[in-house]
């Protein structure tokens, strides 16, 4: 599944669609980037509640597909403009990480 | 042999919200000389690391990429406290980050870690009031 196909499904805000045709490979959820940092898989759906803007280096230097910020945490101003700057797909939900996780899972 | 090239970044102190664009800066030329994207991953997530370190613990400090045909070397130096204590540094999940780091998403304790996890070789010449030089490559 695309993230651009994801985003049509209208489960999750779009924050940015910055890279539309990258393929979702997996989920994966954390919130401490020295750890998504070692272990966020190449590809994957990266559920966190982490908002700031160390969360789209992470994401962009791991390789995420696409960020979803999970439990109602908003980017600020600052981190929405770089996501569509540093070409991140990001996703704000207010629904708990799990769930959010769950239904990304459930449509690979 | 052909020459390697060389690129140099300066890693500013306190400028956490700037941190990584010298690892992006790297992924971005590494992408376009056709290094494979589990390298360039590697690469990245090592100096992406060294990089947070610098910031968190050094004072900032300067770093070189040096690209062969075989491998990339980085070299990270500051003039940073040192390391006191190498052993326990490279322990995951030891950090002597600050809370407000923390609070970011950082301080787990796996920076060196995963520096190491992810190169093919790592040195650490560190010296207590002076500053560590960390040399890192990944072979192509």
């Amino acid at each position: 599944m695309t993230v651009s196909s994801l985003s049509e499904k209208k489960i999750f805000e779009t924050v940015s669609l910055a890279d539309p045709d990258r393929e979702i490979g997996s989920v994966f959820c954390c919130d401490l980037l020295s750890i998504a940092m070692g272990k966020a898989p190449a590809d994957c759906a990266w559920v966190t509640v982490m908002s700031n803007i160390n969360t789209l280096a992470v994401a962009t230097l791991a390789d995420a597909s696409v960020v979803i910020l999970a439990e109602g945490q908003r980017p600020d101003e600052t981190v929405a403009a770089k996501a569509a700057e540093q070409g991140v797909n990001l996703f704000a939900t207010p629904l708990p990480i799990f769930e959010a996780a769950l239904k990304i899972q459930e449509l690979l | 042999m052909s020459e390697p090239i060389v690129l140099k970044y300066k890693v500013t102190d306190g400028e956490f919200q700037h941190v990584g664009e010298a690892s992006s800066s790297v992924k971005k030329e590494l992408r376009a000389l056709g290094v494979s994207p589990d390298a360039l991953r590697r690469i990245s997530v090592a100096m992406y690391e060294g990089e947070v370190n610098m910031v968190i613990h050094a004072n900032g400090g300067t770093i070189t990429v040096e690209i062969t045909p075989q491998q990339v070397k980085m070299i990270l130096d500051d003039v940073g406290p040192g390391i006191p204590d190498l052993e326990k540094a490279m322990q995951a999940g030891w950090s002597t980050a600050p809370d407000e780091i923390r609070n970011l998403g950082f301080g787990a304790g796996m920076g060196l870690p995963n520096m190491k996890a992810n190169t093919d070789t790592m040195e650490i010449d560190t010296r207590v009031g002076e500053g560590t030089r960390i040399t890192m490559t990944v072979n192509l």
